[in-house]
């Protein structure tokens, strides 16, 4: 911080004394004062829009924008008083006199940050009645339902879609009061080409944008005595769930979680960190495979669906670098639907297999062509973000905070601190690192931890020596960086053997299914990071810490693949991708 | 090449929508076919700024200023006045008409208040002539910048003149020019903004379609001022004209060197380019402007930065309109202390106003700042047709306010209008006469301004909508009398919180008229009556009985049954049916039917 000049105000009489450039809304942040905000997202939205935290400065003519007005030396701000608190309210009663107000009814009820604000800025709800706007539900994708009757026109979702995923397919539409939020010429979210990542969703401060809900179709599942139902719990699902029971962020409620699937009548809970380890067998294997043959490089991990969709719209001439590996959800199901079948004797039929998510891009991913290893069934029959799961338990009544920890099934209940680490950035990679690394060595890796691909920084390079020859890999989340890091392969300036990507910024803990983000998370907190903590110390504790080593892994080559990468695991483990339209009739 | 006479024909917006092409052709074929083409010059102009009676054609030497001219004039034109010298009386504008002969156009009313610096040209020379704008000092004073003055030089001189932003803010010239030529970046623009879309204003549209080099000269000048060497004028796609004329006059600076790299050998480089705005009203907004040229919607945008420090491609950015733009070439060229000794103590040389209206001179008139309101409407303007009282005058456009007919001694500067809630504006003035209702003129200005709304901020989207249900409300009959409070305190919460300019101003409308004329809105309101008659659903047309001759025209002229009564007897209109269309009114041959 040398060097930086600090400037000294005053704010509600207070003295503050902040780095020249600070905004007045951190300024008195860093004393105590939190200013309601609405529109604004920390370097990505930071637009003035909503109105919501006006103050007042000494001096200027109008009251201003907190979240991007900088502080200046002797400047005067008083964040409370009765003009700002009144224009903060009417605000909001604007707001909610364009708005369905149907809280009762609404998904994000007690969760709304309209809401929260309408009630601690004590609006007259009806105060400025007047037209309301009536908008169409667009319900086209199989994993987001926006209804502009609930939204404020914040931006959040444009600026998270434009900005941190460079996918620009929502934008403002109309003007005046006729302003709303959707796709170029009035297009369905699913007629244009959206990966499906559902940052969106997470960032929305209302019910403007929520997932598909798919509670119904698992409920339905569960009451049919016919069907064996089976969850498949991923990595990062069991950090995000604490928030939505009121756990601080980072706290791993992974026993409490799958005790609470088995109260909602699931008849086996197994653990996708399982099918991790079997993706990492198959992907490093593959990645041996491309590296001996001089096959394409570099290899992209294939994991992350908003990503594989993404590059088969945006850029198809990078196809052949994607792993052909199934996802871990996907093999996930399909294990189930073949192995576990014939091992138990059941009918893959009656076999009901329910992904319990931190990702709406798995809503997608299930619904894609290929995904059905034995041809019949598909692999995944119902996703489930951890939105979703929680619901559910709030609906069955369960005392969540308070229940026991439960033990996952058999046989997909081991997993090792690799496939754990999937559901942070940088995780895919070290995991495999971690495989691939000690496959070519030929002999057991001395330091496990591959602190460089680590963290939440957007872009991670590193080199590994192994076998004699130097890995060059590189972990990217958020597709903007993606993206960036696509540019620069192509353009000749990096040049990777390996290459993972996660859709969202910092991977699956902050994955588009995870509880929303509001203002205190988006703006004052690194949500991804602290998310992220739990994963790593699991892995640390974990006595199992290579995909390689775990026996359940070992049991599924012995009895039923093979080896990776063998004929069957190509049919049941492997898929195939395709160059898409952007549009379909365009 | 010497010509015995010059025929002027004006080409701008209005004369050119009455057919001054026509005209222009017509005199054409007309003096080919008498082989006088060699002769006689013809020359299409921009606008002269007496629109109302274009189009417009002046003779010169004599002066003789036809108006509203039609093609089939042409003939006797050239015929009479060319061949024989014999001018055409009953073509002339009556007041350039004397007993013995014509006067000049600079003695008539309309002309002999004006002054004009920024209109210089218009109406005088060829804008698609860059040799005519050369002839008259063109490209001089940028020369001069470039050999004989340093950057701060002109930066002064442009502040010691006074000069205020003509786009409406009227802010500090020489102040913008100053932080723009100050501020840190390895590439700063200069931007014009010709987006003028106040409704009734086409001043900036003139200057562009009259004297397009003046334009391009002051931004090449703020260009060497400020360190930049690309500029932009962002022009609404609705002006093809003025986008037209400025695209040639461009091509032609261009090929004469005076755009490019390295001009005239000075090792000043300086390049232009029009980028076309799609009407949006907010544009003309500095920040949604350039937002705009970025290529994104077209949308405001917070300060502080200012453009001047991260504007236009997050560079350092220097904005200004069309008509501030026109007056540098003569602060450069006749100095500062010239300019500064027009106008009054805070606004210096002269304002371009578009007149419209009900007022006898519609049209573009420029006048020193301190011209008092009365003289504009009075003198310039030929004061309201048709023997009405004048009412009040709108300046500003949808951001301004009305003055009423007791402030009409008001003398027009930037400080005077703003402490009387209106403001200067970019210079629509719009005069209004005992016929206009000031709810529905608030109604019409709010209502531009909702349908204009970018819909990006809270108070501007929502808020202006419901104060413009309020004025609906109140003139359809439905007002209560706590609607003003909440007319008020909803006008101060817009002003005090919107984004950007477009919202903080666009309840100035409604405040100003009820500051001005607040009853007007209580007779709405309270006795349910529009005392202009204009609002419809408070007017109710009934039959005088002692005037009705039973002649049961306007019986039969209903649309909608609403009148009964037999020949010959005194009819009657059921106000439940009536629709207001006001049919019966216009039938009745005895002026029998009122509306109240």
């Amino acid at each position: 911080m040398e060097n930086v000049k600090m400037i000294n105000l005053k704010i509600n009489s207070l003295p503050v004394s902040v780095p020249e450039g600070t905004t007045v809304l951190d300024a008195a942040k860093s004393i105590g004062i939190t200013i309601p905000t609405l529109c604004y997202m920390r370097k990505v939205n930071e637009i003035g829009a909503c109105r919501v935290c006006v103050v007042e400065v000494k001096g200027a003519r109008n009251l201003v924008a907190s979240c991007v007005f900088p502080v200046a030396e002797n400047m005067e701000v008083s964040t409370a008083t009765e003009r700002v608190l009144k224009a903060r309210r009417t605000t909001v009663e604007l707001m909610l006199s364009d708005h369905d107000n149907q809280c009762l009814s609404c998904m994000r009820s007690t969760n709304c940050e309209l809401q929260k604000l309408a009630h601690d800025l004590n609006c007259d709800q009806h105060k400025y009645d007047g037209a309301v706007n009536d908008y169409k539900k667009d319900t086209s994708s199989p994993y987001l339902v926006r209804d502009n009757n609930k939204c404020i026109l914040c931006r959040r979702c444009v600026a998270v879609c434009s900005k941190v995923q460079d996918v620009a397919v929502i934008g403002a539409n109309a003007r005046g009061f006729k302003t709303h939020i959707g796709c170029a010429f009035g297009r369905d979210i699913f007629d244009v080409p959206c990966i499906a990542c559902g940052q969106c969703i997470t960032v929305c401060p209302t019910g403007a944008l929520t997932e598909k809900d798919d509670i119904d179709i698992v409920r339905a599942a569960i009451g049919d005595p016919q069907k064996t139902v089976i969850a498949g719990t991923a990595p990062a699902t069991r950090i995000g769930l604490s928030e939505e029971f009121g756990l601080p962020a980072g706290t791993n409620v992974e026993g409490k979680l799958v005790s609470a699937l088995r109260l909602l009548g699931f008849d086996k809970v197994f653990d996708i960190n399982a099918t991790a380890d079997l993706t990492i067998m198959e992907e490093g294997t593959e990645l041996l495979h491309r590296i001996k043959t001089n096959g394409a490089l570099p290899m992209f991990t294939s994991c992350s669906p908003g990503w594989v969709k993404y590059v088969e719209t945006f850029y198809p001439e990078f196809i052949k670098n994607i792993s052909t590996c199934k996802s871990p959800q996907a093999m996930f199901g399909a294990t189930i639907k073949t192995y576990y079948a014939e091992k138990c004797g059941l009918d893959p039929a009656n076999l009901f297999t329910v992904g319990v998510m931190p990702c709406t891009s798995k809503k997608f991913e299930r619904l894609r062509d290929d995904m059905s290893a034995n041809g019949k069934q598909p692999d995944m029959d119902a996703v489930l973000s951890v939105r979703e799961i929680a619901r559910m338990i709030k609906r069955a009544g369960i005392d969540f905070v308070n229940l026991p920890d439960g033990k996952y099934d058999a046989p997909l209940g081991v997993a090792s601190g690799a496939g754990f680490i999937f559901g942070a950035t940088g995780g895919v990679m070290e995991a495999a690192l971690r495989t691939v690394v000690e496959t070519l060595e030929g002999k057991p890796l001395e330091k496990l931890d591959f602190k460089a691909v680590r963290g939440m920084k957007g872009i991670k390079e590193a080199t590994v020596t192994a076998g004699g020859r130097k890995i060059s890999v590189c972990a990217a989340s958020g597709i903007a960086n993606a993206k960036a890091v696509l540019e620069d392969i192509k353009s000749g300036k990096a040049h990777y053997d390996f290459v993972e990507v996660m859709t969202c910024p910092g991977g699956c803990v902050n994955g588009g299914g995870q509880p929303v983000r509001n203002a205190e998370k988006l703006n004052f907190m690194d949500i991804a990071e602290t998310r992220a903590k739990p994963i790593y110390a699991g892995d640390a504790k974990n006595k199992i810490r290579k995909s390689h080593e775990n026996p359940v892994v070992k049991a599924l080559y012995e009895e039923y693949f093979q080896y990776p990468n063998s004929h069957r695991a190509h049919e049941v483990l492997h898929t195939t991708y395709a160059a898409r339209k952007k549009y379909k009739d365009i | 090449m010497l010509f015995r006479s010059h025929i002027l024909i004006c080409g701008g917006t209005g004369c050119s929508s009455s057919r001054s092409k026509d005209i222009f052709a017509a005199f054409e074929d007309g003096l080919k076919t008498q082989s006088l083409d060699k002769e006689v010059k013809l020359v299409l102009t921009g606008c002269f700024g007496l629109c109302a009676l274009g189009p417009v054609v002046i003779v010169y030497p004599e002066g003789s200023f036809y108006s509203k001219v039609t093609p089939d004039d042409v003939r006797e034109i050239i015929s009479e006045h060319i061949v024989k010298g014999r001018i055409v009386k009953r073509l002339l504008y009556e007041e350039t008409v004397k007993q013995d002969g014509i006067q000049s156009l600079n003695e008539t009313n309309f002309y002999k208040k004006q002054l004009r610096v920024a209109l210089k040209n218009c109406g005088v020379i060829n804008p698609e002539n860059i040799d005519e704008y050369i002839a008259r000092d063109g490209y001089k004073a940028y020369e001069k910048v470039v050999t004989a003055m340093t950057p701060q030089q002109v930066v002064d001189e442009i502040k010691a003149s006074g000069l205020r932003g003509r786009g409406g803010g009227g802010f500090s010239t020489g102040l913008k020019w100053q932080f723009t030529k100050d501020a840190q970046g390895d590439k700063k623009f200069v931007c014009c903004n010709a987006d003028e879309g106040d409704p009734g204003a086409f001043m900036d549209r003139s200057v562009l379609e009259g004297d397009p080099h003046c334009v391009i000269e002051a931004m090449m000048i703020a260009g060497y001022a400020v360190g930049s060497d690309q500029g932009y004028v962002y022009v609404r796609a609705e002006y093809p004209i003025a986008v037209q004329r400025l695209q040639v006059a461009i091509d032609q600076a261009r090929e004469y060197g005076l755009l490019g790299k390295n001009i005239l050998g000075t090792g000043h480089s300086f390049d232009l380019e029009i980028r076309l705005g799609s009407g949006a009203f907010v544009c003309g907004e500095e920040t949604a402007l350039m937002t705009s040229i970025e290529g994104h919607r077209g949308e405001p945008r917070p300060r502080p930065p200012f453009p001047a420090i991260k504007g236009l491609f997050g560079k350092p950015t220097l904005l200004n309109n069309v008509e501030t733009y026109a007056n540098i070439t003569q602060i450069i060229l006749n100095g500062s202390k010239w300019f500064a000794a027009m106008g009054t103590e805070k606004s210096k040389g002269t304002k371009v106003f578009a007149l419209g209206g009900k007022i006898a001179n519609t049209g573009l008139v420029e006048i020193p700042m301190g011209t008092t309101l009365r003289e504009i409407i009075e003198d310039i303007g030929g004061g309201i047709p048709n023997g009405k009282k004048f009412k009040a005058a709108q300046t500003g456009g949808p951001s301004g306010g009305c003055i009423p007919a007791e402030l009409i001694d008001i003398k027009i500067d930037y400080d005077n209008l703003i402490s009387i809630g209106s403001m200067m504006g970019s210079g629509g003035l719009i005069v209004m006469d005992e016929d206009n209702c000031m709810v529905d003129i608030a109604k019409f200005f709010l209502e531009f301004t909702v349908d204009e709304s970018c819909g990006k901020c809270t108070p501007c989207r929502i808020g202006n909508k419901r104060l413009l249900e309020l004025l609906d409300k109140i003139t359809s009959g439905k007002g209560e009398p706590s609607d003003i409070p909440k007319m008020e305190e909803l006008c101060q919460y817009i002003k005090d919180n919107s984004l950007c300019g477009l919202g903080q101003t666009a309840p100035n409308p409604v405040l100003s008229t009820l500051r001005y004329f607040k009853d007007e809105y209580i007779a709405h309101i309270e006795k349910k009556t529009c005392p202009a008659g204009v609002c419809k659903a408070l007017l109710n047309y009934s039959v005088q009985a002692d005037k009705c001759i039973g002649c049961t025209l306007c019986k039969r002229n209903c649309p909608v049954a609403a009148i009964s009564g037999e020949v010959k007897a005194v009819h009657t209109i059921d106000p439940a049916k009536c629709i207001k269309c006001g049919v019966c009114m216009e039938k009745c041959p005895k002026k029998a039917i009122v509306r109240r």
